[in-house]
């Protein structure tokens, strides 16, 4: 038989634009366990389970997991300590009158 | 007048085994992993049982196999919708590997090589319902499919037959596992379509 092999975090993104209106895969995600920082496009994403499981590229730690049901989706997202997303530059405030 | 009965069209669909509501039966078995396939050494594989007062029974692979074994043939339900009748086993029944522990826990949670947990009734685990199994249709249980051993409760959604299976904890509170913490059933009755929080 063969060994599971997983995918790149680019597959999330699909998934993922059901729940947020920013492109997670351009967000970089810092890894709760060990503190890697990195693209959420680098995590390795095993998709041939009950859910998406999307572990650590360095550590293997789970880091995200996405489950959809028929009516509902579960994210849990404790393995990543923060999300940075980018963002287009803020307007320059108005100059005081 | 040929080998094959020209009325010959399969088995009727009214004799198909019943499968519990929302399942397709499959022939092949399906490998369904959250992460990498751990590798376990015999020489280092344990299976311990921590009850909830603290203390611990640890078998060796030498001293599991010493036990009695059983091979038990079942129906295995996954919640991914594929069922996959009349699959032989070999191991040991839980029955055994509890018969000498102290507790009064009503909760258990199964843990395993790599990582991965889930959570059951202490009651499930007992009864001739569920086995540490290491053999798999006359053969050494392959990894991918959770061996050296993994936990064999067929009555339930196959995520709870922890795959690479290193030990039970026996809790006084039910605590949710891997897939449980993140929307699946705590419980898992195939028969109820007890796949999600809720249902």
């Amino acid at each position: 038989m063969t060994e599971m092999s997983y995918l790149d975090g680019n597959m999330l993104d699909g998934p993922l634009r059901e729940l947020f209106a920013v492109d997670l895969s351009t967000a970089m995600g810092r890894c709760e366990n060990c503190g890697m920082t990195g693209s959420m496009a680098s995590l390795h994403v095993y998709p041939h389970a009950p859910g998406l499981v999307a572990r650590c590229p360095s550590c293997e730690s789970v880091m995200v997991r996405l489950v959809r049901g028929p009516d509902r989706a579960w994210l849990d997202m404790r393995g990543v300590t923060y999300l940075q997303v980018p963002m287009p530059m803020e307007q320059a405030l108005p100059e005081p009158l | 007048m040929g080998i094959v009965s020209p009325g010959f069209q399969g088995r009727p669909r009214s004799q198909e085994p019943a499968l519990p509501p929302g399942q397709y039966l499959t022939e092949d078995f399906p490998v369904l992993s959250a992460g990498p396939t751990p590798r376990v050494s015999l020489d280092t594989w344990e299976f311990v049982i921590a009850a909830e007062n603290g203390s611990e029974y640890r078998w060796s692979w030498q001293e599991l196999m010493a036990l009695p074994q059983e091979t038990p043939t079942v129906d295995i339900h996954c919640v991914t919708h594929w069922s996959k009748l009349g699959t032989t086993w070999r191991g040991v029944s839980l029955d055994t590997l509890l018969d000498d522990v102290d507790t009064g826990a009503h909760f258990a949670v199964a843990h395993s090589y790599g990582g991965y947990t889930t959570n059951l009734p202490l009651d499930d685990l007992r009864g001739g319902r569920a086995w540490v199994a290491h053999t798999f249709d006359g053969a050494p249980l392959p990894a991918e499919h959770g061996g050296p051993a993994r936990l064999l409760v067929p009555h339930l959604y196959f995520w709870k037959s922890a795959k690479w299976v290193r030990g039970i904890r026996l809790k006084t509170m039910d605590e949710p596992g891997f897939w449980e913490t993140a929307g699946y059933h705590d419980y898992g009755d195939p028969w109820r379509e007890q796949r999600y929080q809720g249902d």
